[in-house]
């Protein structure tokens, strides 16, 4: 069985961008376009992978992390934010929010790809 | 794989998304002069961010390193560490006109305004604390050279590495999962990992969450030390991670601990400030100040996009072809109205309950129809903010800007026609209508000038009103000078209103200074012109040292006209109630032939030119004597002139059908439209009409009056 990723993303060109090449590696993704809508939608549902890029209306990805490692079906579930922010802070933001890792931005379809298949 | 053309196509809903963000930028940074909240700045950083992200991601680098340095002012505004000024957000708003340009012209592929961009660029560096010179270009190459030195590590890497790695307790709680890491190790080279279980607890003291253990990695290879930062990367906090090189000498070996600087992606990021091109900051802002004064946000390709809520783009194409199979059904429908007129009495009331049932479920029909095309004004007045925020600025005035009745629904066509002469009348009212604070203030105002911008539905049409709080119009000067251009005769008497619209006489301007911010006085008339085109009307109305309000009147749609029926001879034309005043009865005494054949009437205190439709269209009518037939009073551009027929017929709503695209343009006529008998009847262009017999007319009614 294919594995599940959900993405979250504000951005409707990053989502498409990202949807389209987890789903050409074969990858089903579920997606959202900010943490509320991401949180409520995984307090019903499971999934192998979250992928969340941080800034975000309503919630952000930090947030969204957080909030997530607090549920129970998702404690060891592998979460990268995906982000713009190189700085050592903002990672470290994640990281303390309970993110697996992350992926900078820009990056490209193999780069995702590679990214994701380290933690899947 | 077709990944570069589906990349193409995610970069089109980039360009659009871009230019989404960008107008959220633009109205953020706009009422940020007001407040500072920090949640509006929240979100015009996302956007900005966005936009970074996204064009970086396509392969924009330009796009990208330009938005960064935005951003980063942002970012900075947002953190309270820079404060927000009316330089920084003008130079802001400069930047997302500048953006607009970029995203356009990346879009169509056509090379980028590099003076302008580099001007504003060295601007927002100077707000930043930044050197203005332009970052040193670094050159593709040199930077591609130093990823791969980075990369490769040429300079002799060692014959492998021993790693300690002693990870922290929530290593598997983030899901950072050792064996996964391991294995990508063994991809490098030949791998030898010893656990170390010594800070194993006893069991019942062990927390099955935690990590105890730590590793002693051997890996065996010519590795950079780059691929080990890169898998290590996530876990690199916290953890003890050692790397010391084994087996060959390593001459160039990184101290422990060090990371290795020039990571492909943080070297992008950094790229995207170097990829701007230099160009001396004073030369460049010469060139660009001119640009950047022009008032209106750049770009007229700028589609404005629907929101997300739950909208639709639909081809307009489309849904005039809906509109017009529509327009057939409500045809059909009369024409069965009309049928059962003549039908057996015993079946008449089924038949007419069927009909009326017909006649309500084609309305409702058509009414949704319509809504398809009707979007909220809104779509007009997101500019005006903009507008007012950078003229009040040049024109040294200030001015609050209210707006109501965005949510207010008019005809996509009317909505895109009208805009020019609002935006027309905003600028008119800005420059001649308010006033500098210190006359504001003299004159025992405020010192800020109110500008208002309202729409709302009255009676099957829709009214917008552009209204302000300043000076109001002269009345004396605008008489004076109506009367020095003949446009009023010297003894004439006028309201106050017929004063006020003088103004929208062609080539009136009471400007005392022409300036260039509305115009020479070819405005107003070309206004009044736009907006009968659209089957509407304007007026103004004002108060000297209280301000003026100008009126426009515009009809929901362009497809349908409420219209009355009228007869000549045989023929049916539809005249638009709109422009009908009244109508009357034709006494002989009040009628009077001038020299040559040109007609008027007499009506109360004025004479109007008599058309007579039979003449206009060569059609027989019942009888050529005036008094057997009824005069319909028409107005547009506050002409009149009585039309003369035989008879008034239904009143009744009917679907306009071009002329033009059908037949050809006929003088006179506005459309056609097909009656419930399926006959056409022509559509009376009544400004049309009317400015053609004024001209006739208005001197002869003059010559009589004199």
């Amino acid at each position: 069985m294919s594995k599940r990723i959900l993405t979250v993303d504000d951005s409707a060109s990053m989502r498409q961008m990202v949807l389209f090449t987890l789903q050409g590696a074969g990858y089903e993704v579920v997606q959202a376009c900010d943490g509320v809508e991401a949180l409520e939608w995984a307090r019903q549902s499971a999934v192998d992978l979250v992928l969340t890029d941080v800034h975000m209306p309503r919630m952000d990805g930090i947030t969204l992390v957080r909030e997530l490692r607090g549920l129970l079906n998702y404690k060891f579930v592998p979460m990268l934010i995906l982000t713009t922010e190189s700085s050592p802070e903002r990672k470290m933001d994640g990281k303390r929010a309970g993110a697996t890792g992350w992926i900078v931005k820009p990056f490209n379809p193999p780069q995702l790809i590679a990214t994701v298949a380290r933690v899947l | 794989m077709t990944l570069d053309l589906e990349m193409a196509e995610i970069a089109k809903v980039f360009f659009q998304e871009s230019r989404e963000g960008l107008d959220v930028m633009e109205s953020g940074l706009l009422s940020l002069g007001a407040a500072a909240d920090s949640e509006n700045i929240n979100t015009i950083f996302r956007a900005a961010h966005s936009i970074k992200g996204g064009s970086a991601t396509f392969g924009f680098a330009e796009v990208a390193g330009f938005t960064h340095g935005v951003e980063t002012l942002l970012d900075e505004m947002r953190n309270g560490v820079r404060p927000v000024t009316a330089e920084a957000i003008q130079t802001l708003l400069q930047a997302c006109d500048c953006l607009r340009e970029m995203i356009a012209a990346t879009e169509a592929e056509q090379p980028l305004d590099q003076v302008r961009i580099a001007s504003l660029n060295g601007d927002i560096k100077h707000i930043l604390g930044e050197a203005s010179e332009a970052p040193a270009p670094v050159s593709a190459p040199a930077l591609a050279a130093a990823n791969e030195a980075a990369d490769a590590g040429t300079a002799g890497e060692p014959g492998g590495w021993r790693v300690r790695f002693e990870p922290v307790a929530d290593l598997l709680r983030l899901r950072n999962e050792p064996t996964r890491m391991f294995a990508e190790l063994r991809r490098l080279g030949a791998m030898v990992a010893h656990a170390d279980a010594s800070r194993l607890p006893p069991l019942d003291a062990l927390d099955p969450e935690s990590c105890y253990l730590s590793w002693d990695i051997d890996i065996t290879g010519q590795i950079p030390r780059g691929k080990l930062d890169e898998i290590f990367d996530w876990v690199d906090s916290g953890c003890r991670l050692e790397f010391t090189p084994t087996g060959r000498s390593a001459p160039a070996a990184p101290a422990p601990g060090a990371k290795a600087s020039a990571q492909p992606q943080a070297a992008a990021i950094d790229a995207w400030s170097a990829e701007t091109k230099a160009v001396s900051p004073t030369e460049a802002k010469a060139a660009a100040s001119a640009d950047a004064d022009r008032g209106a946000p750049a770009g007229a390709a700028v589609q404005k996009a629907s929101g997300d809520s739950g909208s639709i783009r639909v081809a307009t194409e489309k849904v005039d072809n809906i509109i017009n199979l529509v327009g057939e059904l409500l045809i059909t429908q009369s024409m069965l109205s009309s049928f059962a007129d003549g039908i057996d009495p015993n079946d008449l009331d089924r038949l007419r309950q069927g009909l009326s049932q017909l006649a309500r479920n084609t309305r409702e029909l058509q009414e949704s129809v319509m809504q398809i095309r009707m979007l909220p004004i809104s779509f007009a007045f997101n500019r005006f903010p903009r507008i007012v925020h950078d003229l009040s600025r040049k024109l040294a005035k200030k001015v609050e800007l209210k707006l109501s009745g965005e949510g207010t629904e008019l005809d996509k066509t009317v909505l895109e026609k009208i805009t020019d002469p609002l935006v027309h009348l905003v600028r008119n009212a800005l420059d001649h209508g308010l006033e500098i604070p210190e006359r504001r203030v003299a004159a025992g105002k405020r010192e800020t000038g109110t500008l208002e911008l309202a729409a709302f539905h009255e009676g099957g049409n829709i009214i917008i009103e552009v209204r302000d709080d300043g000076a109001g119009l002269n009345k004396a000067k605008i008489l004076q000078k109506a009367r020095e251009r003949a446009l009023v005769a010297p003894d004439q008497e006028l309201t106050d209103e017929q004063i006020d619209n003088l103004i929208f006489m062609p080539g009136f301007s009471t400007a005392e200074q022409i300036s260039d911010v509305s115009g020479r006085g070819v405005g107003m008339d070309v206004v009044r012109r736009n907006i009968n085109d659209l089957g509407g009307h304007v007026q103004i109305s004002s108060k000297e040292g209280l301000g003026s309000t100008i009126r426009i009147r515009l009809p929901l749609t362009l497809a349908i006209l409420d219209g009355q029926l009228v007869r000549v001879g045989k023929e049916i034309y539809v005249i638009s109630l709109l422009a009908i005043v009244e109508t009357i009865q034709v006494a002989r005494e009040r009628l009077n032939t001038l020299v040559g054949r040109t007609e008027v009437f007499r009506l109360r205190d004025e004479y109007l030119p008599v058309v007579k439709l039979c003449d206009q269209f060569g059609v027989e009518p019942d009888s050529r004597s005036a008094e057997d037939g009824l005069l319909v009073v028409l107005e547009a551009d506050g002409k009149r002139v009585g039309v003369l027929v035989d008879d008034l017929l239904a009143q009744q709503q009917v679907v306009i059908k071009s002329l033009e695209s059908n037949f050809k343009s006929v003088a006179g006529i506005a459309g056609a439209t097909i009656l419930g008998d399926g006959t056409v009847a022509l559509i009376i262009d009544a400004p049309g009409l009317i400015s053609s017999a004024a001209e006739q007319g208005v001197g002869a009614a003059a010559a009589h009056a004199a």
